[in-house]
C-alpha cells in the first residue's frame, strides 16, 4: 500500500513536471540553416521512421505472442525451433533495408567533406576554455568566452537564478562574425587539450586537435544567432566555453569587420599613452574575470594541487619582472598569455593581481613596456623557430 | 590408478573450511562466483552512488552541490566502476558459477588462477577508489582517458593505470580459465554445439578479452611514459599524435563493450526457452550471430571517432561496417521473437526482466543504428543521445539480465525460492523508470545538450528533472534486489524443487542437479547431456 502510494506521488510529480516543460522544451534535432543541416535531419527523419516501424513490426509480434501464447490461457507450446526460409529471409530485408540508408549516407558525407572554393577562410583554435577566431582573411583575431552574467551565475552557490540570465551558459563576450549566403572554410585546431566545435544549426561539429588542423565548411542561408557548445570534455569548464555564430547580410558584415579593425588600431593606440594606476585596475578586473579566474578562482584562491593561488604567492607578491615573465611564456597548464592578451589588457591584470585578491604590492606596470616584451619574445619565437 | 580414486573419495563429502579464510583461499568455483557476484553488486551500489550525485547536480540548472572538476571525475569513476568493477565481475561471477553446472564438469580448470584473478580485480578496483582521495582528484578525463587532458591528472594518474593494468591481467586470467574449462572440461557427450548459449558466449567474450586487455594496456602504458619518461606518443610536438590514442583506445574499447553484451544475449537466450517452454529458435544461427557480432567488433572501432577528423575514405568504411552490426543483431531479436511465439509463457520475475532485456535492448540498437550514420553522428555525437543509447544497451540490457540471471539460478544456489511478489515489484519499479531516466536523454542530445557537462541552458530543465527523478527511483528501487538476496539465503518464501522451473532439466544440466548444489558436483560426469536444441 505504502509502495503504491510512492508510486503515485512519483507520478503526480512527473505530470508537473510535464506541464511546466511545454513552453521551452523540444524533442527533436533543429533542421538547422544550412543546405547540409537540412540534409543530415532528413537523414536523421528517415532513419528514425524505419526504425520506428521494424519496432512496430516486432514489438508487435513479440506482444501479440506475450498476450495469446501464455500458459494462463492453456496455450500449448509449439516445439518447431528452426524456419531456414524465415531465417535467411529476415537476414535479406534488414540487408537491403542498410543499403537504403548507406545511399543517402554517403551523399552527404561526400558532399559535407567538399571544402574547394571557399570564399573566405576562419581559423578556430581551442583554448581551456575558450575560443579563438582568426579571420585569415582580414586579419581579424580575438577570444571568444562564456560571458559575464553567465560566468557569475555558474558558480558553486552563487545563489543567482539561472533563469534570470538571458541565454544562460549559451552567450559569450566576442561572438563569431559571419556573413550569409557565403561559402566559408573553417579550420580547427587547439592549443592545448582537444575540444569539439559544434553549433547545431550548422549541421555538424568538428573536433580541434592540438597540433594537427580539421576542416570543415558552411554556407549559412539566413541572417540570425546561433549558439552551441563545446563537445568533446575538455576539462574542469567543458560546460562553460559556448559558441556564439552572428550570421549578418553580406552589407553589414563589411561593415563590422570595419568597425572592428578600427578597434584594433584603437587598442594599439591605447597602449601607447600613460594609464594610471586606478585606470590599470579597473580594466584588470574584467580581464582577470575572463581570463584567470576559472582556474586561479574568483577570489585568487586556486585549486590545491591542480592550480595556485593568487593571493600571497611568492610569483605575484615578489619581483614583478618574474610575474611578468611567466604570464607571458606560460607554464605547465598556463597558456602563453603573451600571444593571447593585448598589451593594455596584460598590463591591467598584471597590476590588479599584485594589488588585489588580497594581495598589496603597490606597484603597477605600464602597456608600454608591456608591448616592447611581447614584441622581444615574438622575435625569440621566430629565432627558434 | 584406481585406489588413488578411491582414496580421494573419501574426502568428497566435506562441506567448505569455516570462517573468513574459506573465501580468501577459496578455489571453488561456486565460491569464487558468489565472491564475484556480491562484489559486482557492491559496487553496482558504488557506481550508482555516482551517478545520483550526477543527476542530483543535473536536477536543476545552475550549480548546487559539487565543483566542475568533481563532477567531471565522478562521470569518469561512475563509468569505471559500472564497466570494470561491476557488469563485467558480475558476468564473471556468472561464468564461475554455471559453466562448470551446465557443461558437466566438476570445477574450472585453474581453480587457483580463477583465486588469484578475483582477489587480483578486488585490489585494481580499491586502487582506483583511493585516487578519489589523492591531490588533483581522481581522474576527470572521461573512462576513454584522452589525451592530453588525462594528462592533465594530478596524482592519480600513474595510481589509475597502474588499476588498469590489474584489472586487465585479472580480466585475462579469467578468460583464460573460461577458454580452457570449455575446450577441456566437457561432460562426455556434450559437443560444442550442444553447449548452452550462455556457455557458446563466454567462450567467445574469453577470446575478445584476450584480445583486447593487452591493446588497452598498452595504450594507458604509452600515457604513462608520456607523462613521467619524456616519450610522445601522443603529443604533436615530439612527433605524436593524440588522436593514435583513440584509434588504440576504441580498438579496445569497442569490443569490450561487446565483452559486456554478449554474456547478456546468453542468459536471456537461456531463460526465455525455459519460460516459453520451447526450445530456443535458431540455436545454431545464434551461435554463429554471436561470432559474426565479435568478429565485426574489431572492425568498427572508428565509429566512436567520427568527428575526430578522418578521410572520407576512413568514414565510409566505418560506418557501412558499422551499419553490418545490425544484421546479426537482428537476427538475434528476431530469434528471440520466435522463441516466444506460440509458447506456453509464464511470467516469473526472471522472464520479466527477459522480456524487458529484448524490447529495451532493441531500443538501444535502434539508437544505435541511427548513429552509424556518419553525417547523422557528426550530430549525436557526445551528446545526451548517445548517452541514452549506451545506456539502454548497459542499464535495461546488461543489467536488466544480471537481476534475471539472479533471480533464475538463486533457487538452485540457495534451495530456497525468492519471493515473487517482490520480485515482480522490483521489476515494474525498475522497468518504469529505468524509462524515465534515460528516454528523455534522448531529447536532450537532439535538441543539443553535449554529454558531460556538469551545468546547461535553461531550455534543458525540465527534462532533466525528469531524468533525475527516474533516477532516484530506478537507483532506491535496486535496494529491494539486496532484500531479495538476503531473504532467500534466509529461506525466502520455501524450498525450492531440484528443477525448480519446469521442464527446466531438457534445457540445462544445472537443473538436475539437488538444489542447493552441493559444494562439489559433477565429480562423475553426467550420463545424458539435454538435448533441448535439436
Amino acid at each position: 500500500m505504502k509502495m503504491r502510494k510512492q508510486l503515485y506521488s512519483g507520478f503526480a510529480l512527473l505530470m508537473l513536471g510535464l506541464n511546466s516543460a511545454q513552453a521551452a522544451y523540444t524533442l527533436n534535432m533543429t533542421k538547422g540553416v544550412t543546405e547540409i543541416s537540412r540534409d543530415v535531419y532528413d537523414l536523421h527523419m528517415l532513419i528514425l521512421w524505419i526504425c520506428v516501424f521494424i519496432g512496430i513490426a516486432v514489438f508487435g509480434t513479440m506482444f501479440y505472442s506475450i498476450f495469446h501464447h501464455r500458459k494462463s490461457k492453456g496455450h500449448k507450446a509449439a516445439q518447431f525451433h528452426e524456419n531456414t526460409t524465415v531465417e535467411i529471409v529476415w537476414t535479406i530485408i534488414p540487408s537491403l533495408i542498410l543499403i537504403g540508408m548507406a545511399i543517402p549516407a554517403t551523399k552527404a558525407l561526400v558532399e559535407l567533406d567538399d571544402v574547394q572554393e571557399a570564399e573566405m577562410s576562419i581559423k578556430v583554435t581551442g583554448w581551456q576554455w575558450k575560443w579563438e577566431y582568426e579571420y585569415l582573411d582580414n586579419g581579424i583575431r580575438f577570444f571568444s568566452t562564456l560571458d559575464a552574467a553567465s560566468n557569475a551565475a555558474r558558480q558553486v552557490g552563487s545563489g543567482i537564478d539561472p533563469n534570470s540570465v538571458p541565454n544562460y551558459l549559451l552567450n559569450v563576450d566576442h561572438p563569431l562574425v559571419v556573413p550569409i549566403n557565403t561559402k566559408i572554410r573553417f579550420l580547427f585546431t587547439a592549443a592545448d587539450v582537444i575540444h569539439s566545435w559544434w553549433v547545431p544549426a550548422l549541421g555538424w561539429k568538428k573536433d580541434t586537435n592540438p597540433g594537427f588542423i580539421n576542416e570543415s565548411w558552411t554556407y549559412v542561408e539566413r541572417p540570425g544567432v546561433y549558439r552551441g557548445q563545446c563537445a568533446e570534455l575538455c576539462g574542469k569548464d567543458h560546460g562553460f566555453m559556448p559558441i556564439v555564430v552572428i550570421a549578418m547580410e553580406k552589407e553589414e558584415y563589411a561593415q563590422w569587420v570595419a568597425e572592428k579593425q578600427a578597434d584594433i588600431a584603437a587598442e594599439a593606440g591605447a597602449a601607447e599613452k600613460e594609464w594610471t594606476a586606478e585606470e590599470l585596475m579597473a580594466e584588470g578586473k574584467a580581464v582577470y574575470d575572463s581570463n584567470c579566474s576559472s582556474c586561479h578562482m574568483p577570489d585568487g584562491s586556486g585549486m590545491p594541487g591542480t592550480f595556485p593561488a593568487i593571493t600571497d604567492s611568492s610569483v605575484v607578491t615578489g619581483e614583478m619582472d618574474a610575474q611578468i615573465d611567466l604570464m607571458m611564456k606560460g607554464k605547465g597548464m598556463m597558456p602563453a598569455f603573451g600571444s593571447m592578451l593585448g598589451a593594455v589588457d596584460f598590463a591591467a591584470v598584471a597590476t590588479y593581481i599584485r594589488n588585489d585578491l588580497g594581495n598589496s604590492v603597490g606597484d603597477s606596470i605600464q602597456p608600454k613596456v608591456i608591448q616592447s616584451l611581447q614584441a622581444e619574445v615574438a622575435s625569440d619565437e621566430e629565432d627558434e623557430e | 590408478m584406481s585406489s588413488v580414486v578411491a582414496e580421494h573419495d573419501d574426502h568428497h563429502d566435506h562441506g567448505p573450511e569455516k570462517g573468513i579464510l574459506r573465501w580468501i583461499f577459496t578455489t571453488n568455483h561456486k565460491d569464487i562466483g558468489t565472491l564475484y557476484l556480491f562484489f559486482a553488486l557492491a559496487m553496482f551500489f558504488v557506481g550508482g552512488t555516482m551517478a545520483l550525485i550526477i543527476r542530483s547536480e543535473l536536477f536543476e540548472p545552475g550549480m548546487q552541490f559539487v565543483e566542475p572538476q568533481f563532477f567531471n571525475s565522478m562521470t569518469t569513476m561512475h563509468a569505471l566502476v559500472m564497466v570494470f568493477g561491476a557488469v563485467m565481475p558480475a558476468f564473471v561471477g556468472l561464468a564461475n558459477w554455471m559453466i562448470p553446472l551446465m557443461i558437466g564438469a566438476p570445477d574450472m580448470a585453474l581453480p587457483r588462477m580463477n583465486n588469484m584473478s578475483f582477489w587480483m580485480l578486488v585490489a585494481g578496483v580499491l586502487l582506483l577508489a583511493s585516487t578519489l582521495f589523492m591531490e588533483g582528484g581522481a581522474p576527470a578525463s572521461g573512462w576513454t582517458l584522452y589525451p592530453p587532458l588525462v594528462l592533465q591528472t594530478g596524482d592519480a594518474l600513474p595510481f589509475a593505470i597502474f588499476s588498469v593494468h590489474m584489472l586487465g591481467i585479472s580480466s585475462i586470467m579469467g578468460a583464460i580459465n573460461v577458454i580452457v574449462t570449455v575446450f577441456n572440461m566437457r561432460a562426455p557427450g556434450m559437443t560444442l554445439m550442444k553447449m548452452p548459449l550462455f556457455v557458446w558466449t563466454w567462450l567467445i567474450t574469453a577470446f575478445l578479452l584476450i584480445a583486447i586487455m593487452p591493446v588497452f594496456a598498452g595504450a594507458v602504458t604509452m600515457l604513462l611514459t608520456d607523462r613521467f619518461f619524456e616519450t610522445s606518443f601522443f603529443d604533436a610536438a615530439g612527433g605524436g599524435d593524440p588522436v593514435l590514442y583513440q584509434h588504440i583506445f576504441w580498438f579496445f574499447g569497442h569490443p569490450e563493450v561487446y565483452v559486456m553484451i554478449l554474456p547478456t544475449f546468453g542468459v536471456a537466450s537461456t531463460i526465455i526457452p525455459v519460460f516459453a517452454r520451447k526450445p530456443l529458435f535458431g540455436y545454431t544461427s545464434m551461435v554463429y550471430a554471436t561470432s559474426a557480432i565479435a568478429f565485426l567488433s574489431f572492425i568498427v572501432w572508428a565509429h566512436h571517432m567520427f568527428t575526430v577528423g578522418m578521410p572520407i575514405a576512413g568514414e565510409l568504411y566505418f560506418m557501412y561496417a558499422t551499419m553490418l552490426i545490425a544484421v546479426p543483431t537482428g537476427v538475434k531479436v528476431f530469434n528471440w521473437t520466435a522463441t516466444m511465439w506460440k509458447g506456453a509463457m509464464t511470467f516469473e520475475t526472471p522472464m520479466l526482466f527477459s522480456i524487458a532485456f529484448v524490447v529495451l535492448f532493441t531500443m538501444g540498437g535502434f539508437t544505435g543504428l541511427m548513429m552509424s550514420v556518419a553525417p547523422s553522428d557528426f550530430q549525436y555525437h557526445d551528446t545526451y543521445f548517445i548517452v541514452a543509447h549506451f545506456h539502454y544497451t548497459l542499464v535495461p540490457a546488461s543489467v536488466f539480465i544480471l537481476m534475471a540471471a539472479g533471480y533464475f539460478w538463486l533457487p538452485k544456489w540457495t534451495g530456497n525460492m525468492y519471493n515473487e511478489r517482490i520480485g515482480r515489484l522490483h521489476f515494474w519499479l525498475s522497468a518504469i523508470s529505468v524509462n524515465i531516466l534515460f528516454f528523455p536523454q534522448h531529447f536532450l542530445g537532439l535538441a543539443g545538450m553535449p554529454r558531460r557537462i556538469p551545468d546547461y541552458a535553461v531550455q534543458f530543465a525540465d527534462w532533466n528533472m525528469i531524468s533525475s527523478i527516474g533516477a532516484f527511483i530506478y537507483g532506491f528501487s535496486q535496494l529491494i534486489f539486496v532484500w531479495i538476496v538476503f531473504d532467500t539465503i534466509k529461506g525466502g518464501s520455501g524450498k525450492a524443487t531440484d528443477e525448480v522451473w519446469e521442464d527446466a532439466r531438457k534445457h540445462s544440466l544445472e537443473w538436475t542437479l539437488p538444489s542447493p548444489t552441493p559444494y562439489h558436483t559433477f565429480e562423475k560426469p553426467p550420463e545424458k547431456i539435454p538435448t533441448e536444441h535439436f
